[in-house]
């Protein structure tokens, strides 16, 4: 009788590899990577299997760290070098990580075509809102008036919403999440990774050194609460202390307003139901900025289409229907030719 | 009406075809008066006549330009005849002109006593004026040193398409037709190669297909029956020397694209070709995304970095990654160029180099970005640089690409130009059976692996691709270490690394042909070394001096880096070294530089191509001193 070994169940541990890690002590990013070294074996992901590639910053040592496959490529390419990869091998589970500085200023084109394309990958941007390894310069998400060493006095320029503008691009996923949040980003990168097409995630990821804090408006323990939303599919836009916050559609307006249930006669029946499929929501509620809304954590868009991929698989198989076995001595015969006798 | 000179007294004799060696030719009109397409049916009727051919289609800068101007004029050249060919032609034996604009074009190019053929009907004040024309050519005698062959061909157009029932902008574009088939009668073609076409091209527009085989017919005829002023009475061309076998005609672009094709399935690959639409080499992308059923992927970019990373990233899963571009798009995809050699990983990079910098001119032809290739990155980064000289030679070095790139881990380089991936050629057709395989090997044993472990003898690093158990690797742009591959910012063993990947490409020369001499003896007076595109006219000028009994030799180089082994040695050989060259002298500098050698430079940089007679006139120059 033939006794079948049971497949290893792969751990945490055999995702890490044996490099030292070299982020900043108390950096995000080790929290990011603890979860994604969780998620892996939660969705049974084979090491060989799994690619991840990044481009240049904090967050592209990224790979180095996963005992996968794994490619640190250039500034901001991240999302082009995933998509040669696909195209070769669509197969492959392709996580690209990138940054805020990495995927909105200098790769802010090809963030824009991989979305529009909706190429099987998960795209994971660490917004820390600043440059780290090049030294604390403002970044393209960050706040006006940011004070750093090439703006003295303030940044004059508006940062971009990250998630509006995925949503903009035509991303057909769209998910927050934070780095403190250890049992939520797993959860957010499962769905990242069951979703067909580009998953585009966001993680608000606190740099230690160069902005420290700079989202604990809304992620501090004592705040989070009352300033973030975790959105639900399905379930009622609810968040507070005591559950009795929610949003609702201002009457007479195209836009969201945070009401309390039990004040002015609101009900838990007056507040939206969080549709992930709904691109009008998804782009309001990726617009909610502290500290007068919350801000919307979790899937805030989801609505699979067909994928890059299967686009070219579709005319590659057309193609393959009339495919004269490769002959290239017919290729090279092709349309009028002549022959000339000796 | 045509104004057609009285026929004359004693035709039997006189009208007997005049037999001519070889003939050039220049179909020019505006954009949309479809003379490349003349041209390239001309082309094929040629070819079917056993004559030897090249053609240059010459492009305007403007997609549609304002009909009758100068900067909208549309040329076609083509040279052919009962010799060796090999260039598109220096001064023309006759020109086509269906406008004023077009005759101010090309005058120039046209030889005294050479034939002009217009349509005078064109010739109205408006256009004249939009040519810039101060009094009418035809009529203030400053044609007279040509023969002129003035007919309204559109008149005549009209006529022969009336019953087709067609509006009279539809009709009048039947006049290359027309013109087409004068043309035909006068170089004695068959013209059945374009009814044929026709009738294919308007399957389903019969009406138009007969409209416009009426007008080729009517052209035709009016050659054989009315009297052509200025005596002429057509002319033949005797049958080339052609070695036998099956011919097709074949453009650079079209060849390159089969080369690479036929690259991927000798090494076992599949092809992932990556571009940004730039002139002049989107046509690459046009021939090879209608190749899917060869397993070609293609994937046009949303600009030229997306392209070669694309590419690249393709190249990582274990496609065959290639993307294209002419100069200043090469220049955009320099990071990424640096990335897969620092990754050591395989990547074609084709440049249909164009006339520069910057934007420059488009549709005009240079070979000036040879630095950019070899030398054109950050830091120490030797990669292999080869360049086609021929559009069938397209064919050849598109495979030598990549077999050097999948064998070497390395990304190769291939120079073209936008003459060579217009112009068109007779191609003998090879045996894709008689070429030699290089079966890619992907590593799959875990055994000792890490990723820049070296072949011994090509210094390659193993090719593992993901997808592949046990081989989970990380790299990148940073530098590795000699003996693990992880990231290392250790002194030596940079040092270590960059001669590594110097020694890895310098190592190529073994693995390449001995530089042979094309023309001439392997010692002599002067050798005229070239590259590219320059291969034809430095042929025939050596050829012409070498029938006056000049020690001169040509020598063509292929493999522009690494270059061949014993290039040094043979430079040696001659009392001078004259580099004909598209640019201010970039191959010469090279020689000068690897070889002390003491390499002139003949340059040219007008967007046009050499004339025989320049390289001819340059050599003699030297030679005589």
């Amino acid at each position: 009788m033939n006794v079948v070994t049971p497949l290893k169940k792969l751990t945490p541990a055999d995702f890490a590899t044996d490099q030292e890690v070299r982020w900043c002590p108390g950096c995000g990013d080790y929290a990011i990577l603890k979860a994604m070294q969780r998620t892996l074996v939660d969705i049974g992901a084979t090491k060989e299997n799994t690619v991840f590639i990044s481009g240049i910053g904090c967050a592209a040592r990224f790979p180095y760290y996963m005992a996968t496959y794994g490619f640190h490529t250039i500034h901001g390419r991240a999302p082009s070098v995933g998509t040669g990869i696909k195209l070769a091998n669509p197969d492959l589970d392709v996580w690209v990580i990138t940054g805020d500085g990495d995927a909105l200023s200098i790769g802010g084109n090809h963030l824009l075509h991989v979305l529009r394309r909706n190429v099987n990958l998960q795209v994971l941007l660490f917004n820390n809102e600043i440059y780290g390894l090049t030294k604390g310069q403002y970044s393209p998400t960050s706040r006006a008036g940011t004070r750093s060493p090439s703006t003295p006095l303030g940044s004059i320029e508006n940062p971009v919403s990250a998630a509006a503008l995925a949503l903009g691009a035509g991303a057909r996923f769209v998910a927050r999440s934070v780095d403190t949040m250890q049992k939520h980003l797993p959860v957010i990168f499962k769905r990242a990774h069951d979703h067909n097409g580009t998953s585009f995630v966001e993680i608000f990821q606190n740099c230690i050194v160069y902005n420290d804090e700079v989202f604990a408006e809304f992620t501090a323990k004592n705040v989070a609460d009352d300033a973030e939303i975790i959105l639900e599919h399905g379930q009622p836009l609810i968040f507070g202390k005591q559950k009795n916050r929610g949003l609702r559609v201002r009457s007479g307006f195209i836009e969201l307003e945070a009401v309390t249930i039990g004040e002015d006669g609101m009900t838990e029946e007056d507040i939206l139901i969080h549709d992930e499929t709904n691109r009008a929501l998804a782009g309001m509620l990726a617009l909610l900025e502290p500290p007068s809304m919350p801000v919307a954590i979790g899937v805030l868009y989801c609505d699979p289409g067909s994928s890059y991929e299967d686009g070219v698989k579709d005319h590659m198989d057309e193609a393959l229907k009339h495919s004269s076995g490769h002959d290239i001595n017919a290729l090279l015969r092709r349309g009028h030719t002549w022959t000339i006798t000796g | 009406m045509p104004r057609v000179t009285a026929l004359k007294e004693d035709p039997p004799e006189s009208l007997q075809r005049q037999e001519l060696g070889s003939a050039v030719v220049r179909f020019a009109g505006d954009s949309g008066d479809g003379m490349q397409f003349i041209g390239s049916q001309f082309t094929q009727s040629t070819a079917l006549c056993s004559n030897d051919l090249a053609t240059f289609p010459d492009f305007p800068a403007e997609i549609r330009a304002p009909a009758g101007t100068t900067f909208g004029v549309s040329a076609f050249q083509i040279n052919f005849g009962a010799t060796v060919i090999k260039t598109s032609g220096d001064d023309c034996d006759m020109v086509v002109a269906m406008n004023p604009a077009a005759l101010k074009v090309v005058l120039p190019e046209l030889k005294l006593a050479g034939l002009i053929l217009v349509d005078s009907g064109t010739f109205t004040e408006r256009n004249l004026h939009k040519a810039h024309y101060d009094t009418n050519p035809l009529e203030d005698g400053s044609l007279t040193p040509y023969r002129l062959i003035e007919l309204d061909i559109s008149a005549m157009t009209l006529e022969a398409v009336k019953e087709f029932g067609l509006g009279k902008k539809e009709a009048l574009r039947c006049k290359n037709m027309w013109t087409l088939g004068l043309v035909y009668w006068m170089y004695d073609r068959d013209r059945q190669v374009t009814i044929d076409w026709l009738n294919v091209k308007f399957t389903n527009l019969p009406d138009l297909a007969a409209a416009n085989i009426a007008a080729l017919k009517a052209g035709h005829a009016f050659g054989e029956t009315a009297e052509i002023p200025d005596g002429v009475h057509g002319f033949s061309i005797g049958k080339a020397d052609i070695a036998p076998g099956e011919y097709r005609t074949v453009t650079g672009a079209e060849a390159l694209s089969w080369g690479l094709v036929a690259g991927a399935k000798l090494a076992g690959l599949k092809m992932t070709f990556c571009s940004y639409p730039i002139t002049p080499a989107s046509s690459l992308l046009h021939t090879l995304c209608n190749l899917m059923d060869y397993d070609v992927v293609t994937f046009q970019a949303e600009d030229e970095i997306a392209a070669v990373c694309t590419a690249i990233g393709a190249s990582y899963a274990g496609s065959l990654g290639i993307t294209s571009s002419s100069g200043p798009g090469i220049a955009l995809k320099a990071e990424a160029i640096g990335l897969a050699i620092s990754a050591e990983l395989p990547l074609i990079v084709v440049n249909s180099q164009r006339a520069g910098p910057s934007t420059g001119m488009p549709t005009k032809t240079e070979q000036s970005d040879l630095h950019q290739a070899v030398f054109g990155r950050n830091a120490d980064s030797p990669l292999v640089v080869v360049a086609s000289r021929s559009p069938s030679d397209c064919f050849d070095v598109a495979i030598e690409a990549v077999r050097l790139s999948v064998k070497y881990m390395t990304p190769a380089i291939l120079l073209t130009d936008g003459y060579i991936g217009n112009a068109a050629e007779p191609w003998l057709i090879p045996d894709f059976e008689s070429f030699e395989s290089f079966p890619v090997e992907f590593r799959t044993n875990p055994e000792g692996y890490q990723p820049f472990l070296r072949d011994e003898k090509t210094l390659a690093r193993p090719w593992a691709t993901p997808g592949t158990p046990g081989l989970e690797h990380r790299i990148g742009g940073l530098e590795k270490d000699f003996d693990t591959g992880h990231i290392s910012y250790d002194s030596a063993n940079h040092q270590r690394m960059t001669e590594i990947r110097v020694a890895k490409i310098n190592g190529i020369a073994n693995d390449i042909p001995l530089q042979t001499v094309e023309e001439g003896d392997d010692k002599g007076e002067m050798a005229v070394v070239g590259w590219g595109s320059t291969f034809g006219p430095i042929n025939r000028a050596v050829n012409a001096l070498r029938d006056e009994g000049g020690k001169v030799s040509h020598i063509h180089i292929r493999h522009i880096w690494p270059l061949p082994k014993n290039l040094g040695d043979l430079l040696e050989g001659f009392d001078q070294v004259l580099v004909p060259e598209l640019n201010k002298g970039q191959l010469s500098t090279v020689l000068r530089s690897q070889y002390l050698t003491d390499a002139q430079t003949l340059s040219k940089v007008s967007g046009q191509p050499f004339k025989i007679s320049e390289i001819e006139a340059a050599i003699r120059d030297r030679l005589e001193k």
